[in-house]
């Protein structure tokens, strides 16, 4: 009996994995197709692998097409193939991470729980259920974890501070609306590796004494959202949710709920408004939500990859995650290539590593084969980098050092065709689009920021001082990070590309 | 303390039963919504009064997050909904050029709906390594193009 892997992501559907499962369905016999998660290594789905002599090898990128060819190669024994791609876990792209979060992506079918369990996957909660809550706090304080949904605040502290509450019920939010342009990480997490998230939530649970968790996921993933539902019931049958965790005495139980397509619902406040069922609008803080969250009570709101980071951390010690990384930026981040770049995909690799090392050795440059222009690093709140800052250490503090930040890792590649006017104009574009309204600096500032970056753009120079003016405003003055770093991108780009802003003063 | 529904729900177009399995709890009102509207459609004016009835809530509460969210329709979709992302990824591949064919294509403005499909902005499908990405009722498309999203409208709606 074969076995023949492809993967059931929803970006590898995307280029077509189910076609492709289909037709090895119906030219192979006597074959078991498993759907596994992806890579990550998206130029390359769909990625087809089979086991030869103990070792995965790959084909890709595969279309239905090329399947009569591959089984007249024999693929399945290792065969000779244009697509051949040797040992997965030999590619470059691949060999060169250091992957923890994602130590499973690719493996083994997502809802498989017993290849979770034999791949030593619910060590960390196994471990977590045999320490006492202060000690398990600790050492997610002493991994120096810190959160990966973008505003980078120390995870162990937080958890901390909801430890120490007195309240007869706490909570733990999963923030899994991502939707910041340039990242997946989390849908891969959610679609490729729910057990690890779910394992995670619940670390967390005991740790800071709370019995539910709610995980938020964003409509535009309706195959996370069905994936996370099946892996919550599968937990749950095999006693790693539910009332009584295994025998420990221990309970936890989760809950998914979906958004209804609002940015503004990833910020943490306002997704909590949203699991309350209301209008996302943003709260002003204190209190925050450690303290007074969720139906007021202490919440602890993580994003999925800080979660999901948790049982690597449990199982291993806090220690040897903060042996990764440098300065205050300990552990792997998953960063996330995306937009014009040849090889995008997921590359988790210690703080540190530099901008050129991800997007010119992992991404090999543009697809488009063009010249590099600009990267906007941290989604669409972010700023752009140029050539001259690609040498730059992605690390908190040294992102922040050029006014720029991680967020959740994206980075979005454009050539040399990029109108940089133009993505200074759509940053303000989408902030008036997804504001929340609750504050006028972004609720007006935004739709104000389009006009003036229009009048600018058709050669108007005074605009200039008045968007000066408009960004120090919104910085200053928004409740939340969306009018509040919606300059970012505004201000790299005036500040790097100015040329572009004067284009038609020059045409004039 | 919450309710504990998991799994998808049956495709029941009564607001009151909808709410009832969330137990008429004011919290699911996103979820009782969303429910509804994959049953029938659209949430109308008498589908929010009975919503508001049963979690007693107001009725301008209801409407306040109707409106609030992209994903909710007062009017139904076309059989077709093509969602293409603008987010950045995409447009450093030609999102952009993406939106204005494929509307010229269908002969709908971005936003709006004829008898053969909706067309819509959406940022960010989470498909950022395969830009430009689109969604065709609910499929996933990565280096999504005009051709192939007409053709699966296409196959929704009739050529």
């Amino acid at each position: 009996m074969t076995t023949v892997w492809v993967p059931c992501d929803s970006a590898a559907r995307s280029v077509g994995a189910d076609e492709v499962a289909a037709a090895l369905g119906q030219a192979m016999a006597d074959t078991t197709i498993v759907r596994n998660s992806s890579r990550g290594l998206f130029w390359l789905e769909p990625l087809v692998e089979v086991e030869v002599g103990g070792e995965r090898l790959g084909f890709g990128p595969v279309t239905a097409d090329d399947i009569a060819g591959l089984v007249e190669a024999r693929f399945w024994k290792g065969g000779d193939h244009p697509l051949a791609l040797g040992p997965v876990a030999a590619i470059p792209y691949l060999a060169r991470q250091d992957r923890r979060i994602f130590a499973r992506a690719g493996l083994h079918d997502p809802l498989d729980l017993d290849a979770f369990v034999a791949g030593g996957g619910l060590a960390g909660l196994e471990r977590a259920l045999a320490t006492d809550p202060a000690a398990i706090v600790e050492e997610v304080v002493t991994s120096g974890l810190r959160g990966r949904g973008g505003a980078g605040f120390p995870a162990g502290i937080k958890w901390k501070t909801v430890a120490e509450q007195d309240a007869p019920q706490k909570i733990i939010a999963c923030n899994a609306d991502e939707g910041d342009s340039g990242t997946f990480a989390d849908r891969m997490v959610m679609e490729g590796d729910p057990f690890t998230l779910i394992a995670g939530m619940a670390i967390a649970g005991l740790a800071v004494g709370a019995t539910t968790g709610y995980v938020y996921i964003r409509s535009e993933y309706p195959d996370a959202i069905a994936t996370m539902r099946r892996a919550i019931a599968a937990m749950t049958g095999a006693g790693w949710l539910g009332d009584d965790i295994r025998g420990s005495g221990r309970a936890f139980d989760l809950i998914v709920r979906r958004g209804a397509g609002a940015y503004i619902c990833g910020e943490e406040t306002s997704m909590l408004e949203s699991l309350e069922g209301k209008r996302g609008e943003v709260r002003a803080k204190p209190p925050i939500p450690a303290i007074a969250g969720l139906f007021g009570a202490p919440t602890v709101v993580n994003n999925v990859l800080t979660l999901a980071a948790v049982p690597d951390i449990m199982a291993g010690g806090g220690e040897a995650y903060a042996a990764a990384g440098s300065d205050t930026s300990r552990g792997t981040q998953p960063f996330q290539l995306a937009g014009n770049v040849k090889r995008g995909g997921l590359v988790e690799a210690p703080f540190g590593i530099t901008l050129r090392e991800l997007i010119e050795e992992f991404g090999g440059g543009t697809a488009s084969g063009r010249p590099f222009r600009a990267a906007q690093i941290g989604g669409p709140l972010g700023g752009y980098a140029d050539a001259s800052l690609l040498d730059l250490p992605m690390t908190y503090e040294g992102l922040a050092a050029h006014d720029l930040m991680l967020g959740h890792g994206g980075i979005v590649v454009f050539d040399d065709t990029v109108d940089m006017a133009a993505m200074a104009r759509f940053a303000f574009e989408f902030c008036a689009i997804e504001s929340c309204g609750k504050c006028t600096p972004c609720r007006v500032g935004a739709v104000r920021g389009v006009e003036a970056m229009d009048k600018l753009i058709a050669g108007d120079q005074t605009q200039r001082a008045i968007i000066d003016d408009l960004c120090e405003l919104m910085v200053d003055g928004s409740l939340c990070a969306m009018g509040g770093l919606t300059p970012n991108p505004v201000r790299s780009a005036l500040r790097l590309f100015p040329d572009d802003f004067e284009k038609s003063r020059k045409v004039a | 303390m919450a309710d504990t529904m998991t799994e998808a729900p049956p495709g029941d177009t009564d607001p009151a039963a909808i709410a009832a399995r969330y137990h008429n709890r004011p919290e699911a009102l996103i979820e009782i919504l969303l429910d509804l509207q994959e049953a029938a459609g659209a949430i109308t004016d008498a589908d929010l009064r009975a919503i508001a009835d049963s979690l007693n809530l107001t009725r301008a509460e209801v409407h306040g997050v109707m409106s609030f969210y992209h994903d909710l329709r007062r009017t139904p979709a076309a059989p077709a909904v093509v969602k293409i992302c603008r987010g950045e990824a995409c447009q450093s591949l030609g999102a952009e050029r993406l939106v204005v064919a494929t509307c010229e294509h269908l002969g709908v403005e971005l936003g709006a709906t004829s008898d053969r499909a909706t067309v819509e902005a959406v940022y960010c499908l989470g498909n950022c390594a395969l830009s430009p990405a689109a969604m065709v009722n609910g499929r996933l498309m990565g280096r999504a193009t005009v051709d192939e999203i007409v053709t699966s409208v296409d196959r929704v709606s009739g050529p």
